[in-house]
C-alpha cells in the first residue's frame, strides 16, 4: 500500500525484479525489509553462536569457585569495566588494575579498591582455565583474558569481571555466557516439541471434522482454561530433586511444551479449514488421493510458513517458562546454569541492594525475549509475500 | 441470543468437569502425600517421629483412601459449597484462601481496568498519527513492556523504589492496615499501595492490547467506507469513533477472555516476588507442602475465572458485533 505513492518509474522496476521470483526468493525479500527482523536475527544467531562456543567466548570456568586464599574470597566484586586512561595521561590499549581485597575495619565490609600502580594488557586468545569444547576437543585457549603471567588457579591471578563475581566468587560474566545453552536451547527444543503436537492435532482436527474434531477442541479448550504458570508450578514440582540436571532439563521442557501447544493447534486447525477447500486440495481429494498424502504433501507445506513464525513467537514463552520457574525454585538447579537459576541470587531485595549486578540476567533474558519477537515478526510478514 | 447464552453456559459445564480432573491429577502427580512431606520437614529439624503416628495421621485425613474416591470427595464437597480442609493450615480452606482470593480477583480487575485505561488511547493515538513520533514512542514502549517479564519487571521496580525512593515496597498494605480489620481506611490504603503490584502485573497486556488495537485500526482506516464518511465531510474524530474505532475494539472485548487469565496466571509470580497477601505465595506453599485441598481450590478458582471470562467476552462481542454469528 505504501508502494501506492510512489513514482510510476521506481513501482515499475519493483515489479519487474520481483515478478519471476520464487515464493522463497520473495520471502527473503520481505523478510529483508523488515529492519527490526534483521537486527534480531542476528541476536539470535550471535546467541545461539555464543551457546555452542561458551567455554571458549567465555573468559573463566562457570562452575567452579574462582581460586581463592584465606587473603582473597573475591566474593562480590562489583563490576568492573576495562580501562583505556593510562594514571600518566596517556592512552593504551584495553588495560585493567589488579584489585585488592580489603576488609574495612568498621564495617567489616570486604572492599576492592584498584591498585593504580600496576596495570595489567586485555589480550585475546589468552591460555586460562582448560575445557573440553563439544566434550572432546581439549583447549585452555579463551577469546580474551587479563595477561599477567600467572596460572589460571593461582588466588593472585588478575582478573576482569565484566559483571562482577557471585556470593561464590564466582564470574557473573561467564556464567551468562553459559547460561545461554541451556536457557535458548530449552526454547528451540520445547517449540520443536509444540510443533509436533500442533501439526498431529491440528491437521486431524481441521481434516476430519464431526466428533474427532469436537474431541481436541474439548481437549485445547481445557488445557487453554487452566491458569498455565499455576499448572506448570505443580507440574515441575513433582520433578524429583535426585534427578540428574540432564533429566530435569528434558522435564522441564516437556512441561512448557505440554501446555503451550493448543494455541499452535488452533492456528493450525483454521488454516487446514481454509486449505481444504482449494481447489488443489479438493481436486485432489476427487483424484482419490489417500488421506495421508493429501495431508503431508497438500495441507502441511501450506501452513509450514506461517506455523515457523508462530513457532518463532513461541519461543520466548518457552524461555520464559523456564526462566520463572527456576527463579522461584521450581525448575532447574545449581549446578545448572541458565538465567534462571543466575537469578535465583537475586531473589532477596537484601542482596540485590547490596550486589545490584546479580540481576543483570535479566538484560540477556529481555534481549532475547525482543530478538525473537521481531524475528517471529519479520517471519509472519514474510510468511505471505504475495499479500500486498 | 438468549439461547446462545444457554448454550454457552450448559457447554461450561463439562469443561468444568474435565478441568477438575485435570486439575486434581496434576496435584496428585508428586510422589509422597502431606505426611510425608511433614515428616521430611521434621526430620530436617532433626525431630524425630513414630511411623505410627505417620499413619495416624494420614487415617484421620483420609490420605489412604483411593484416589478416586479423592476426587469425589473433594469434588462433591466443592459443588455443595464445602473447600475442603487445608492441612497445613490446620483450617478449612474457604477461611485460608478467602481474603486472599478477594485481593486476588480485585488486584485482577484494577490491572485489567488499568491495562484498558492505558492501551486504548494509545492504541487509538498510534494508529490515526502512525509513523509519527508518538507512534514510535510507545511502538518502543510497547514491545519492551511486552518483553520484560513482569516478575524482572517486580524485581526491578523494587529495587529502584528501595534504592532511590528510600521506601519500602511489597505489601498491599501499610504497616498500620496489615492485620486490622477491613474499614474505609484500609480499603484507601489498599488504593495507595495496589498500584505497584497494578503496574507490574498489567504491563505486558497493556503492551499487547495497543499492537492488537492499533493493527486492527489501521486496517479499518483504509478500508472504502471511512473513505466516504471522510468525504461526506464528517469531522476527523468522530468519524473515526463512529465507524472503525466501533470494529477495531472487537479485539478489547475479546481480551476479558485471554487477558484476565495472563493477569491472573503472571499475578502468581508476581505475588511472590512482592510478597503480596494474595493467594499466588499461599499456592507456592501449598503445592511444596502437597496440601492438596488448597492448591487444588486455588487452582480451580482460578480456571473457572477463565471460563467465566471467556463466556463475558464472547457474550460482549456478540453484542458489539451483530456480524458474529451464534450457533
Amino acid at each position: 500500500m505504501a508502494t501506492a505513492s510512489g513514482p510510476v518509474l521506481f513501482q515499475e522496476e519493483r515489479v519487474q525484479s520481483t515478478y519471476d521470483a520464487s515464493q522463497w526468493r520473495l520471502m527473503r525479500i520481505s523478510f529483508a525489509r523488515h529492519k527490526l527482523a534483521v537486527v534480531g536475527a542476528v541476536v539470535v544467531v550471535l546467541g545461539y553462536f555464543i551457546a555452542l562456543f561458551a567455554e571458549f567466548v567465555a573468559p573463566y570456568d562457570p562452575g567452579a569457585i574462582t581460586f581463592v586464599s584465606p587473603a582473597r574470597s573475591n566474593q562480590l566484586i562489583p563490576p568492573k569495566l576495562p580501562r583505556i586512561v593510562h594514571p600518566d595521561g596517556g592512552l593504551r590499549w584495553f588495560f585493567v588494575h589488579p584489585l585488592v581485597e580489603m576488609r574495612d575495619q568498621e564495617t567489616l565490609m570486604v572492599t576492592y579498591p584498584e591498585d593504580t600502580s600496576v596495570s595489567y594488557p586485555i589480550r585475546l586468545f589468552v591460555r586460562g582455565a582448560p575445557y573440553k569444547l563439544f566434550g572432546f576437543i581439549r583447549s585452555d585457549i579463551h577469546l580474551w583474558g587479563v595477561a599477567d603471567g600467572r596460572a589460571y588457579d593461582d588466588p593472585e591471578k588478575v582478573r576482569l569481571h565484566l559483571f562482577g563475581t557471585d556470593q561464590k566468587s564466582r564470574d557473573v560474566f561467564s556464567r551468562i555466557l553459559h547460561g545461554t545453552r541451556i536457557s535458548l536451547s530449552i526454547g528451540l527444543l520445547g517449540v520443536a516439541m509444540q510443533f509436533v503436537l500442533a501439526i498431529v492435532f491440528g491437521t486431524i482436527s481441521g481434516y476430519f471434522s464431526g466428533p474427532l474434531d469436537n474431541a481436541i477442541q474439548r481437549l485445547i479448550e481445557v488445557l487453554t482454561s487452566v491458569p498455565t504458570l499455576p499448572l506448570w508450578m505443580v507440574l515441575s514440582i513433582s520433578i524429583p530433586q535426585s534427578w540428574p540436571v540432564i533429566r530435569v532439563f528434558f522435564a522441564i521442557t516437556i512441561i512448557l511444551s505440554l501446555l503451550s501447544w493448543p494455541g499452535l493447534a488452533r492456528q493450525v486447525r483454521g488454516k487446514v479449514l481454509s486449505l481444504r477447500e482449494t481447489e488443489y486440495v479438493v481436486s485432489a481429494r476427487l483424484d482419490n488421493a489417500p488421506t495421508s498424502r493429501i495431508m503431508f504433501i497438500h495441507l502441511i507445506p501450506g501452513l509450514m510458513s506461517h506455523l515457523i513464525a508462530s513457532l518463532t513467537l513461541a519461543i520466548p514463552g518457552t524461555i520464559l517458562g523456564e526462566t520463572s520457574l527456576s527463579f522461584l525454585g521450581l525448575g532447574l538447579h545449581e549446578p545448572a546454569i541458565s538465567w534462571g537459576v543466575l537469578l535465583q541470587d537475586a531473589q532477596q531485595l537484601r542482596t540485590i541492594l547490596f550486589a545490584p549486578w546479580l540481576m543483570i540476567p535479566v538484560i540477556p533474558v529481555i534481549l532475547f525475549i525482543l530478538a525473537f519477537n521481531f524475528v517471529g515478526d519479520g517471519l509472519r510478514d514474510a510468511a505471505d509475500p504475495y499479500k500486498s | 441470543m438468549v439461547t446462545y447464552i444457554v448454550r454457552r453456559v450448559l457447554l461450561m459445564i463439562p469443561t468444568i468437569f474435565l478441568i477438575s480432573i485435570l486439575t486434581f491429577f496434576v496435584i496428585e502427580l508428586p510422589p509422597g502425600d502431606f505426611a510425608s512431606r511433614y515428616a521430611e520437614a521434621l526430620q530436617a529439624q532433626g525431630l524425630d517421629f513414630d511411623d505410627e503416628v505417620l499413619e495416624g495421621f494420614r487415617e484421620l485425613y483420609h490420605l489412604n483412601d483411593p484416589t478416586i474416591i479423592r476426587y469425589f470427595k473433594w469434588i462433591g464437597g466443592f459443588l455443595t459449597g464445602d473447600l475442603g480442609y487445608s492441612i497445613e493450615h490446620r483450617r478449612p480452606v474457604a477461611e485460608v484462601l478467602g481474603e486472599r482470593m478477594v485481593l486476588t480477583v480485585v488486584l485482577s480487575l484494577v490491572s485489567l481496568l488499568f491495562t484498558w485505561v492505558v492501551s486504548f488511547p494509545i492504541g487509538v493515538y498510534s494508529a490515526v498519527r502512525q509513523y509519527s513520533f508518538g507512534d514510535y514512542f510507545w511502538t518502543v514502549i510497547g514491545f519492551l513492556g511486552l518483553a520484560i517479564p513482569n516478575f524482572l519487571l517486580a524485581l526491578v521496580l523494587m529495587f529502584v523504589i528501595s534504592k532511590y525512593f528510600g521506601g519500602a515496597i511489597g505489601g498491599l498494605f501499610s504497616r498500620e492496615y496489615q492485620d486490622a480489620a477491613w474499614s474505609i481506611g484500609k480499603v484507601l490504603d489498599l488504593f495507595r499501595n495496589i498500584w505497584i503490584p497494578v503496574i507490574v502485573v498489567g504491563t505486558a497486556s497493556t503492551a499487547g492490547l495497543i499492537r492488537v488495537l492499533r493493527a486492527n485500526l489501521l486496517d479499518e482506516l483504509k478500508r472504502p467506507y471511512v473513505e466516504l464518511a471522510r468525504a461526506k465531510g464528517l469531522t476527523e474524530r468522530k468519524l473515526i469513533i463512529k465507524y472503525p474505532l466501533r470494529i477495531a475494539i472487537n479485539p478489547f472485548l475479546s481480551s476479558v477472555g485471554w487477558v484476565l487469565p495472563g493477569l491472573i496466571s503472571g499475578a502468581v509470580i508476581t505475588a511472590i516476588v512482592l510478597d503480596l497477601p494474595t493467594a499466588g505465595p499461599l499456592y507456592l506453599r501449598s503445592i511444596r507442602a502437597e496440601d492438596m485441598s488448597l492448591a487444588g481450590t486455588f487452582m480451580m478458582f482460578l480456571a473457572m475465572l477463565t471460563v467465566v471470562g471467556t463466556l463475558i467476552s464472547d457474550i460482549l462481542l456478540a453484542i458489539a458485533d451483530p456480524r458474529i454469528r451464534y450457533d
